[in-house]
C-alpha cells in the first residue's frame, strides 16, 4: 500500500445515480478521497462531471446512491450542510456580489442575522492570513466589480477557506484563466494539499490534469469508466480512455492564402455593458486561409463576431469587402456578401427552438426565391432543401418537421453548418463551433472548416480552447480587452508566449504609439 | 419541484389536462349555483340550452362571439410576436369612432362604395392607435404593456369628450351618443329573416386570412420567428422592429373592426357602452384558442355562449350573472395550467 491509499478518507461517494428524464447523468459512480489528495474528475462536455458534484454539495439530490464527508452521512439537497461539513465549491461560474468588497463577499453568509454588523478588522485579519498561507494574494478593501477574473476566483476559494473547507471543488477552474494565472492556481493549489486539504479538480485539459493531479477519474456518459494514478498514465491514454477511442489531431498540411477577402481597418465599437467593444482592431481575413483568434473570454471576441456576423456596425475605422468599404451592414447585407456565420449559442441565436428543422434551416434565405416568391412561402421547396442539408451534412434526427429542440447539439450543430455552408460562402466565422461537442462532431464541424479552406475560403475560427486554435490555424491573433495582437505565423509562438499576449502585456507599446 | 419538459407528448397527455380543466370549471361554477341557492344541473342545463338551445339562442351567441372573434384575433397577432397589445379596447373604439365620424353622412356614397371605405378606415385607425405604443416600444423601449393598457382608458375619455361635444347627437335628448349611421352605412344581415350581420362573415374571413398570412406568407414566417426568439431572428436578419411594426398595424385594425362591425351592425351609433370590455375579453379568447386564429373562432363561441347562456340562466333562475365571469377566469386559469402541464411534467427534488 502506498502513502497516499492509506491516508483518511475524507469524502466517499457511493453509487450515485442521476437522471434528468431519459439522460442518465450518474450512473451507479463511487469515488473516494483521501486527505491530501487531488483527484482529476475527467470527462468530455455533458459526462456528467458537474452533476456529480452539484449532488455532492447538495444543490442536486441524487435518486440514489449516498454521500458521506469525513465517515458521516451527509443529508441529500442541502447545500449549508455540506458547507458545514467541510466541503467548499467553486463554480465556473461565480457567485460573487460585485458591488461589495472582497471583505464583505468573504463574510458573507458567516455572519448571523442578528448580529448588527461584523468585525471588519476580525475578517480581514483572517483573511490577511489565510491569503498569506495559500498564497492568495487579493486586496479586501477592492470592490469585486473591479477584480479580474483570475482575482475573483481567488476571492471563491478564500470563500470556502475561510469557511474552514476541508474539501475544495474546483468546476473548471481554467477555463478562464490565462496560462500564467493557471500556474498561480495551481501553486495555491499544491499549498493546500501541503496543508492537509483535499481536492477534486474537474476538467477536459489533459496536459492540466496531468499537472496537478493524484490520481485521475474518468467520467463517459455518467459512467465512471477508469481511475488510475496520475503517474502511471498519460495523455494519450487518457484521452483514449476519455472519449472511448483513440484520438487523432487533424492534420492540417500548409495552406496557400489568396487575396484579403475581409479587412478591418483601425475598427473600433461600443462597449457592451461588462463586454469590451473592438479597440482600433486591424484583421485580414484571406482566401484559403484559417485565422484563429485566441483569448480568455470576454475580452472582444462577442464584439469581433458581432461585427463580421453584421449585427453592429463599426464606430470608427473601416470595414472592408473585398477591398471595397461598407456603406451599409447588417446581418442580411453579411450572408448576402458570402459570409457564413456559425454563431457561438446555438441555443439562444443560432436556432429557433420551436421551430421545425425546415424553418430553422431557411431562416437566412426564407425571403428570396425559390423559398419565397413576393411575400409567399413555398414550404415545397423549403422541405426539399431542409431534406437534402439532413442527408449531406448527416442530421441525426425522425425528420424534417421535427422541432429543432429535440436535437442534440452536435446535430443541431449540423444543421447550422447545413444552412450556411451549402450557399459556398466564401467566408466563414466560426464561433466556438465546437463548444459542448461530443468528440465525434466536434471532428465533423473540423473537417468542415478544412474542407472550406481548401474550396478557398477564409475562416476566422473564434475559441476559448487555444489547443484548437494552435492545431487548426494557419496564422493566429490574441484578443486582449478589445485589443487585437498582430498576426503570428503557425508555429511561431508557444502557447506561454500566447498566454502572455492573452493577459494582456505586449500591447502597451501600440497604446502608447495611438495615445495621440 | 421544478418542471421538466416533455419531449414527445403522448395523445393522453395532449388532451387530458385541458378535458380535467374544462371539467374542474364545471365543478366550480356547479358549487356557486349552490351556494347560491339553485341546482346546479338544472343551471348548467340552463346555460347550454340559453347559448345553444334554439334558433334564437345560437344567432344571439353568434352576434356576441362577432367583436370577440376581432379582438381575439387581435390579441393572438400581436402575442404571437410577443408584442403584448393589451389595449384592443381603444382600437376597438377608434374602429368605432372613424366609422360615425365617416358613415352619418360625411360620405353621401352607396353601401357598396361606403362599407369597404368604412372597414379600411377603420382599421387604419386602429392600426394607427397601436402604432404609437409599438413606435414607442422600438424606438425608446417602452413597454408596451403599460402604454397600451393605460391608452384604453385615455382613448375612452377622449371618446367621452367627442360625445359631449362635436359629435353629439342633437336629436339625442342630450344623452352622450352620436347620430345614427345612414342606412347604406349599416351591415346587411348575411340571410334574409335572420338576425345576424355581416359582420359575422367579415369575422370568419378576417380568422382565414389571419391564417393564411401566419402559415403561407414571409410576414408570417418572421411574425413567429420574432415570438419565439428575437435574438435568433435578429441574427438572422430578420428586420425584428419592422416586424413588430407592420405586426402592430395588423393588430391593431383587427381589434378596430370588431368597433365597426358592434356599431354598423348592431348598435346603429356610438355611445360609451359599445364595448362591455370586448378588448380584455379578447385576451381570454385568444388564451384559450393557444393563438391560433381559427380556434380563436371556436374560443370566441364558447365565451360569448357562456355570456349569452349566464343571462338567460339568470333570468330564469336568478342566480347572478357574474357566475359567467367567474366561469371564464376558473376556464382561463386552468387552461393556462394545463397547457404548462401538457408540455412539462411536475418533478420533486
Amino acid at each position: 500500500m502506498t502513502g497516499a491509499e492509506a491516508a483518511q478518507v475524507v469524502l466517499r461517494l457511493d453509487r450515485i445515480t442521476k437522471t434528468f428524464g431519459k439522460l442518465v447523468a450518474n450512473d451507479a459512480v463511487s469515488l473516494s478521497l483521501h486527505r491530501g489528495e487531488v483527484i482529476a474528475l475527467l470527462g468530455e462536455n455533458g459526462a456528467g462531471k458537474t452533476t456529480l458534484m452539484n449532488i455532492l454539495f447538495g444543490q442536486y439530490t441524487a435518486d440514489s446512491g449516498a454521500v458521506e464527508v469525513f465517515g458521516k452521512a451527509l443529508p441529500p439537497g442541502n447545500p449549508r450542510a455540506a458547507l458545514d461539513a467541510g466541503v467548499g465549491m467553486v463554480h465556473q461560474h461565480f457567485t460573487l456580489a460585485d458591488n461589495m468588497t472582497v471583505l464583505e463577499n468573504v463574510a458573507l453568509g458567516t455572519v448571523p442575522l442578528w448580529q448588527p454588523r461584523l468585525d471588519p478588522a476580525a475578517v480581514r485579519a483572517r483573511i490577511t492570513k489565510l491569503a498569506d498561507d495559500f498564497r492568495l494574494s487579493v486586496d479586501p478593501e477592492a470592490r469585486v466589480g473591479t477584480l479580474t477574473v483570475g482575482e475573483r476566483q481567488r476571492v471563491e476559494i478564500l470563500k470556502a477557506l475561510y469557511r474552514e473547507a476541508k474539501i475544495l471543488i474546483l468546476d473548471e477552474p481554467t477555463a478562464v484563466l490565462t496560462p500564467q494565472e493557471t500556474d498561480d492556481l495551481f501553486a495555491t493549489l499544491r499549498k493546500a494539499v501541503a496543508l492537509g486539504l483535499s481536492i477534486v479538480f474537474i476538467s477536459h485539459k489533459l496536459h492540466e490534469v496531468m499537472d496537478i493531479s493524484d490520481r485521475v477519474v474518468i467520467l463517459r456518459h455518467g459512467r465512471l469508466v477508469a481511475e488510475m494514478a496520475t503517474r502511471d498514465t498519460d495523455r494519450h491514454a487518457l484521452a483514449a480512455a476519455m472519449v472511448g477511442a483513440e484520438v487523432n489531431a487533424p492534420k492540417v498540411s500548409p495552406a496557400t492564402p489568396g487575396a484579403a477577402l475581409l479587412q478591418l481597418r483601425d475598427v473600433s465599437t461600443p462597449d457592451q455593458g461588462n463586454a469590451p467593444g473592438l479597440k482600433r482592431a486591424t484583421l485580414h481575413l484571406r482566401a484559403g486561409q484559417i485565422t484563429g483568434l485566441a483569448g480568455v473570454s470576454g475580452n472582444g471576441q462577442a464584439a469581433l463576431a458581432d461585427l463580421i456576423g453584421g449585427l453592429t456596425a463599426p464606430d470608427a475605422g473601416q470595414l472592408d469587402l473585398d477591398g471595397v468599404g461598407l456603406a451599409q451592414w447588417s446581418p442580411r447585407i453579411a450572408v448576402q456578401s458570402g459570409i457564413a456565420r456559425i454563431p457561438e449559442d446555438r441555443h439562444k441565436t443560432g436556432t429557433i427552438a420551436d421551430f421545425t428543422l425546415t424553418e430553422n434551416a431557411i431562416l437566412e434565405s426564407y425571403h428570396k426565391p425559390p423559398m419565397s416568391r413576393r411575400g409567399w412561402m413555398n414550404w415545397a421547396r423549403a422541405e426539399t432543401a431542409t431534406q437534402e442539408i439532413i442527408e449531406c451534412y448527416d442530421v441525426r434526427c425522425p425528420g424534417p418537421e421535427t422541432r429543432i429542440r429535440l436535437l442534440s447539439g452536435g446535430n443541431m450543430q449540423k444543421l447550422i453548418l447545413g444552412r450556411v455552408l451549402e450557399a459556398a460562402p466564401r467566408i466563414i466565422l466560426a464561433n466556438q463551433p465546437v463548444r459542448g461537442l461530443d468528440i465525434g462532431a466536434v471532428n465533423y464541424v473540423h473537417s468542415q472548416l478544412l474542407a472550406a479552406r481548401a474550396r478557398g475560403a477564409a475562416v476566422l475560427l473564434i475559441s476559448e480552447d487555444l489547443d484548437e486554435i494552435m492545431a487548426l490555424s494557419d496564422v493566429i491573433h490574441v484578443i486582449s480587452e478589445g485589443r487585437l495582437s498582430p498576426e503570428f505565423a503557425r508555429g511561431s509562438m508557444t502557447p506561454a508566449e500566447l498566454g502572455v499576449w492573452m493577459a494582456g502585456h505586449g500591447f502597451e507599446r501600440d497604446e502608447v504609439a495611438h495615445a495621440s | 419541484m421544478r418542471l421538466e419538459p416533455i419531449a414527445n407528448p403522448s395523445l393522453a397527455r395532449t388532451i387530458l389536462p385541458p378535458m380535467i380543466a374544462i371539467a374542474t370549471t364545471v365543478v366550480v361554477a356547479s358549487l356557486l349555483a349552490m351556494l347560491a341557492g339553485a341546482n346546479p344541473f338544472a343551471v348548467l342545463g340552463l346555460i347550454i340550452k340559453g347559448a345553444f338551445g334554439s334558433k334564437f339562442a345560437v344567432l344571439e351567441t353568434l352576434n356576441r362571439a362577432t367583436p370577440l372573434i376581432f379582438t381575439g384575433l387581435s390579441v393572438a397577432v400581436a402575442f404571437r410576436a410577443r408584442l403584448w397589445n393589451i389595449g384592443a379596447e381603444a382600437q376597438l373604439y377608434a374602429g368605432a369612432l372613424i366609422t360615425v365620424v365617416l358613415g352619418t353622412g360625411a360620405l353621401p356614397w352607396g353601401a357598396g362604395a361606403l362599407l369597404p371605405t368604412l372597414v379600411l378606415a377603420a382599421m387604419l385607425a386602429g392600426a394607427v392607435v397601436l402604432l404609437v405604443p409599438a413606435l414607442l416600444k422600438v424606438r425608446f423601449g417602452v413597454d408596451e404593456v403599460v402604454t397600451t393598457l393605460l391608452f384604453n382608458f385615455i382613448f375612452l375619455l377622449f371618446v367621452s369628450m367627442l360625445l359631449e361635444g362635436p359629435l353629439k347627437d342633437p336629436m339625442g335628448m342630450g344623452w352622450p351618443k352620436s347620430e345614427r349611421l345612414i342606412t347604406e352605412a349599416r351591415l346587411p344581415r348575411m340571410m334574409e329573416g335572420l338576425r345576424l350581420h355581416w359582420g359575422f362573415g367579415l369575422a370568419i374571413i378576417s380568422a382565414a386570412l389571419v391564417w393564411v398570412i401566419q402559415r403561407r406568407t414571409t410576414l408570417g414566417y418572421e411574425m413567429r420567428a420574432v415570438g419565439l426568439n428575437r435574438d435568433a431572428a435578429r441574427f438572422a436578419g430578420i428586420a425584428v422592429n419592422g416586424v413588430l411594426i407592420r405586426t402592430a398595424l395588423l393588430s391593431g385594425g383587427l381589434a378596430a373592426l370588431a368597433g365597426f362591425s358592434e356599431v354598423a351592425g348592431v348598435k346603429g351609433s356610438l355611445t360609451l357602452d359599445l364595448s362591455p370590455g370586448f378588448g380584455y375579453t379578447g385576451i381570454i379568447v385568444a388564451m384559450l384558442a393557444l393563438l391560433n386564429p381559427l380556434a380563436v373562432v371556436a374560443a370566441a363561441l364558447f365565451v360569448a355562449g357562456i355570456f349569452v347562456g349566464a343571462d338567460s340562466m339568470s333570468r330564469a333562475v336568478g342566480v347572478p350573472t357574474y357566475l359567467a365571469d367567474i366561469m371564464l377566469a376558473t376556464a382561463l386559469l386552468l387552461m393556462v395550467l394545463a397547457i404548462l402541464l401538457t408540455r412539462f411534467r411536475v418533478v420533486r427534488e
